[in-house]
């Protein structure tokens, strides 16, 4: 594939440069949070963010340049490696905190659920890609990305991870929607959705109940599941309008804080930079998530489209469910905050999306 | 219907949904779910923002409060009589233990203790982290600190906590004025909402008490960051402590310590007093109680053997004991009758024993009676049956009055808690209380100091410093001063004068100079307590203790002794230019001028060697040795009547 000119010329840097800012933002946050009360120095953690960033980096770029339109054919291939990571995952895991998330390669541990969301999304559009029948998808089409939803789904929520789950739902009903979805159809998913709901409750784990329940009520057992939660708010609203200020957050300093670089990584943040941090990071997410609508908008295919609708999709739906689970209008829910939490696998899937966004974005003008 | 029809039958004409639209659609959702996240973050950032840093404070600041130094309790010429001395608790750091079994089992041998296993665990039940030290032993001993010294490189973990206690340096000595300091029980934290913690030491009795406020001070702190399992990380800021106030007492030392030894083994109180301010030069209660025991934690058992003890050892009988002031009384009766002029110096009544009244006869304690005397030769003598036609002529409510006006029957106000009134009868008392009018014949009861009426020591120093000052009831005080930690002089205690009693002084007296001769004459009940160098004036008094029927005949000095009469002496010296008053009762001591007068003397006899009286050369050989206060009666008793004087 020669180098076009043009790519270089209409390489949207706007989004480019987004990314490194809220990949930016994250290193902060990372050093801030591993920040310890005795060590002072560099934590190991940051400088593998930074290896990371400066991977993911290079695969956005590569991903900017990449012929968008092959991934078509990649798709389905690079889907059945996500499964079959998530299956050795069940055999061969690293257990962490109870789940087993982790693949361990040697050099490098592997969480192959960040991967499922991109593959999932890959796979969905490569279906959704044919035009909708008149009216609208119906039941009939919808069996096969009920099955492609519903394998990597049934894995990871054997992990389990919840978050990751509930996010691949989410993306996939997103994508269904943009890709025409039947009306009607539509309207009984989610009457249906509605009524599964309480059933649904039968299939949570015990501590998912748990958290669902302190989520409600989080002072029903303060130092137990709501602990989380009171920790989390506590952080946010001692920030303040302007933040305690780089590395002075006490919550996370002195470890009140859960999952701090991961799950609650927004937490420190919001505590040292206070509510124009946190104005500042949703700007920043707001805009690329606008971004990835306005380019969805004008590509030139009915793929390219749905993919950033997907892509966008992955993004936006872990900014919601993670800021407000953090602030607490959202119960507990292990789900990062994309480009921002710790974690090479989460960081390098979500930088190369970004990237393939800036190859569709690009290729408008080629085609 | 039609058109609804129109649109789900007819697949041909019907649109392809385009992305498009459905995008606006998203990007509408996108907008509304980011707005709630904004608004939540607003809400906590900025609306509660001052609520979540007070939360991120409190879980990040612990507050390591050091107690203030509490004031020192010094006596009238500084000589500290309180102070506070470091104590020794073993503590153990359950982290820094590497051999559990071999220390505890080493520490319990040393210590001689077998329960540090169940407090370490106790500790732990109660989710105390590891890094947390757990007392396990209190107020060392010298053998105990000194032996865990040594054993330290034995005993990783282990260590010694240094706090402060309070130790009263003479041990019972003043007990009952000093007080004693306790930890802190749960009533006092509701009291005092904030001002205390578990753990902290109050006043919980005496002086320790009332004056908690100068002499605690205000407790210090550390403030310190730990983290979300409470390792201490660093100190944040030190709020220094404000150290007590000490105080200065009236109550003289040698003083006290001579009262304390004359009273020996018997139950009672002495009250001294310095006549032209109302402070307490001496005041002892027997018997005592050692408040070291208090402030070294006191135990269960020792709590109750002080609680139970018949003798009642924690009750400070010069406030809150009231007995019968006997003859002491009569010089009461004197002052009214003679304010009241149904007597006179010249009136004279004949004492042959005794006299009817009614249809009874009351006697005098002397059986072979007095004979024809006036006022003068009645209180020298201590008649009854004068004091008889004294009470027959006044009346109880003249008499009730003069007495209430000279501190009976009413608190003095003095700064100590459990003072007691007493009782001063009066036909309106007496309508209140019994619902019953006065009889006359009770008015005899009265007059010799016996019946309804009772007294406490201190009260009736105060008789006798009212009567040596000229009619000034100062209110009875024993702060001096109060001084900062450097010795300077914070506040001063003047005198306080309660009230100028309208006593004529040509009355006054009449009253000293009878009083003077009670232990000047040679006959005089109070010749006893007689000095060769300064003239005493004083009187005797002998309470009746109530006896049970059938007992009453059998001679004093062989009755059990909780039948024996209480013995009372007040005094005051010199007669002309009078520095000391003093009242002294003796439980069962019998008369008041062999039990009590003793008890007095000595008292009087050290207040002036340290306060030569003019004239008198300063150092006098000491004083023959006086009467021990269990001497027999040098009086024949007489038990016959329902009320004796002596």
């Amino acid at each position: 594939m020669a180098l076009d000119r043009r790519l270089v010329y209409h390489f949207d840097w706007t989004l480019f440069m987004m990314t490194l800012g809220l990949a930016g933002v994250g290193l902060l946050s990372v050093l801030s949070a591993s920040w310890g009360s005795t060590r002072h120095g560099l934590d190991p953690l940051v400088v593998r963010q930074l290896v990371w960033i400066g991977v993911g980096t290079a695969l956005m770029t590569g991903a900017a340049f990449f012929d968008y339109r092959a991934l078509a054919t990649y798709a389905y291939p690079f889907y059945a490696l996500t499964v079959g990571l998530l299956a050795a995952v069940m055999v061969a895991g690293h257990v962490t905190g109870g789940s087993r998330r982790w693949l361990n390669l040697g050099v490098l541990r592997l969480e192959p659920s960040e991967v499922a969301k991109l593959a999932l999304v890959l796979v969905m559009v490569r279906y959704l890609r044919e035009e909708p029948p008149r009216g609208g998808w119906n039941f009939r089409q919808m069996i096969v990305p009920a099955i492609l939803l519903g394998v990597p789904m049934a894995l990871v929520l054997k992990q389990p991870d919840l978050g990751t789950g509930i996010i691949l739902v989410l993306v996939t009903a997103t994508l269904v929607f943009a890709g025409g979805l039947n009306g009607r159809v539509l309207l009984v998913a989610l009457l249906a959705g509605a009524l599964a709901a309480p059933a649904g409750w039968h299939y949570l784990k015990p501590y998912q109940k748990q958290r669902l329940v302190s989520f409600l009520n989080p002072q029903s057992d303060p130092l137990g599941a709501g602990y989380h939660i009171i920790q989390s708010e506590i952080a946010i609203g001692a920030g303040g309008a302007w933040g305690k200020g780089f590395l002075k957050g006490t919550q996370a300093r002195l470890n009140f804080l859960p999952e701090q670089t991961t799950d609650f990584i927004f937490s420190v943040f919001a505590e040292e930079f206070g509510f124009a941090g946190s104005m500042l990071l949703m700007a920043l997410y707001v805009g690329l998530i606008a971004r990835g609508l306005w380019i969805a908008r004008h590509a030139r295919d009915r793929f390219g489209q749905l993919l950033c609708v997907g892509l966008t999709a992955i993004v936006f739906w872990q900014v919601a469910i993670n800021i407000g689970m953090a602030s607490g209008v959202l119960p507990v829910v292990g789900i990062p905050l994309p480009l921002v939490s710790y974690g090479g696998s989460s960081l390098i899937a979500m930088m190369s999306a970004m990237g393939i966004m800036i190859g569709v974005n690009t290729r408008r003008y080629l085609f | 219907m039609a058109r609804w029809r129109y649109y789900s039958s007819n697949k041909q004409t019907r649109a392809i949904p385009r992305i498009e639209p459905r995008l606006a659609i998203l990007s509408v959702f996108v907008a509304l779910v980011l707005a709630v996240v904004t608004v939540r973050l607003y809400y906590l950032q900025i609306i509660r923002h001052k609520e979540f840093v007070e939360l991120a404070d409190r879980n990040r600041i612990r507050i390591n409060r050091l107690p203030a130094l509490r004031g020192l309790v010094f006596d009238a010429r500084h000589r500290p009589l309180v102070d506070t001395r470091p104590s020794f608790d073993a503590v153990i750091v359950p982290e820094d233990v590497r051999n559990f079994k071999q220390t505890v089992a080493r520490l319990e041998g040393l210590l001689g203790q077998d329960n540090i296993t169940e407090k370490l665990a106790q500790a732990e039940d109660d989710g105390r982290p590891p890094f947390d030290p757990v007392t396990v032993d209190e107020h060392l001993g010298w053998e105990q600190v000194v032996a865990l010294e040594t054993h330290q490189l034995q005993l990783p973990g282990v260590s010694l906590e240094v706090m402060p206690q309070r130790h009263y340096i003479y041990g019972p000595l003043a007990a009952h004025l000093l007080g004693y300091v306790g930890e802190v029980a749960e009533a006092d934290l509701r009291r005092h909402q904030g001002d205390y913690r578990m753990g902290d030491e109050i006043g919980k009795f005496g002086l320790e008490r009332v004056f908690e406020n100068q002499l605690r001070g205000e407790a210090g702190g550390q403030e310190i960051e730990v983290d979300s399992v409470g390792r201490r990380l660093k100190l944040l800021r030190e709020i220094p402590e404000t150290p007590g106030r000490s105080v200065v007492l009236s109550l003289d030392l040698d003083l006290q310590q001579t009262a304390e030894k004359a009273m020996g083994g018997w139950s009672g109180a002495l009250v001294a007093l310095d006549p032209n301010t109302g402070f307490i030069l001496a005041m002892v209660s027997h018997p005592t109680f050692d408040p070291n025991v208090f402030a070294n934690g006191i135990t269960a058992a020792e709590w109750r053997t002080l609680t139970t003890d018949p003798s009642h050892p924690l009750a400070n009988r010069a406030i809150s004991g009231t007995y019968p002031p006997g003859s002491t009384f009569k010089l009461i009766d004197a002052i009214a009758g003679l304010e009241d002029h149904t007597l006179t110096p010249e009136t004279t009544y004949f004492c042959p024993g005794g006299m009817y009244y009614g249809n009874r006869e009351y006697h005098c304690w002397r059986k072979q009676g007095h004979g024809t005397l006036s006022v003068h030769r009645a209180i020298v003598g201590s008649c009854d049956v004068f004091f008889y036609q004294v009470g027959i002529h006044l009346g109880i409510d003249r008499l009730a009055q003069w007495a209430r006006m000279m501190g009976l029957g009413e608190k003095s106000g003095i700064d100590l808690d459990n003072e007691r009134p007493g009782v001063m009868p009066s036909s309106l008392w007496k309508e209140k209380r019994f619902r019953q009018r006065w009889y006359p014949a009770e008015t005899l009861s009265v007059a010799i100091g016996q019946g309804y009426v009772n007294a406490t020591p201190l009260q009736m120093a105060m008789v006798a410093a009212e009567i040596a000052n000229g009619g000034t009831r100062y209110k009875p005080q024993f702060v001096k001063e109060e001084e900062a930690l450097d010795g300077s002089v914070v506040k001063r205690f003047p005198p306080i004068v309660e009230q100028r009693l309208p006593i004529d002084p040509t009355v006054l007296d009449i009253v000293r100079s009878a009083m003077c001769d009670v232990v000047a004459s040679p006959s005089g009940t109070g010749h006893a307590v007689h000095l060769d160098n300064v003239a005493v004036c004083g009187k005797t008094g002998t309470a009746q203790v109530v006896k049970e029927a059938g007992n009453a005949r059998i001679p004093e000095d062989k009755e059990p002794l909780k039948y024996r009469d209480h013995g009372w002496f007040i005094a005051y010296a010199p007669s002309d230019h009078p520095q000391i008053a003093i009242a002294a009762v003796i439980e069962h001591g019998g008369h008041g001028g062999s039990s009590a007068g003793p008890v007095v003397k000595q008292v009087l006899q050290k207040f002036f060697e340290l306060h030569p009286p003019p004239g008198s050369k300063p150092a006098t050989a000491p004083a023959s040795p006086a009467p021990a206060p269990n001497a027999p009666p040098e009086l024949p008793p007489d038990g016959s009547v329902a009320e004796r004087g002596d």
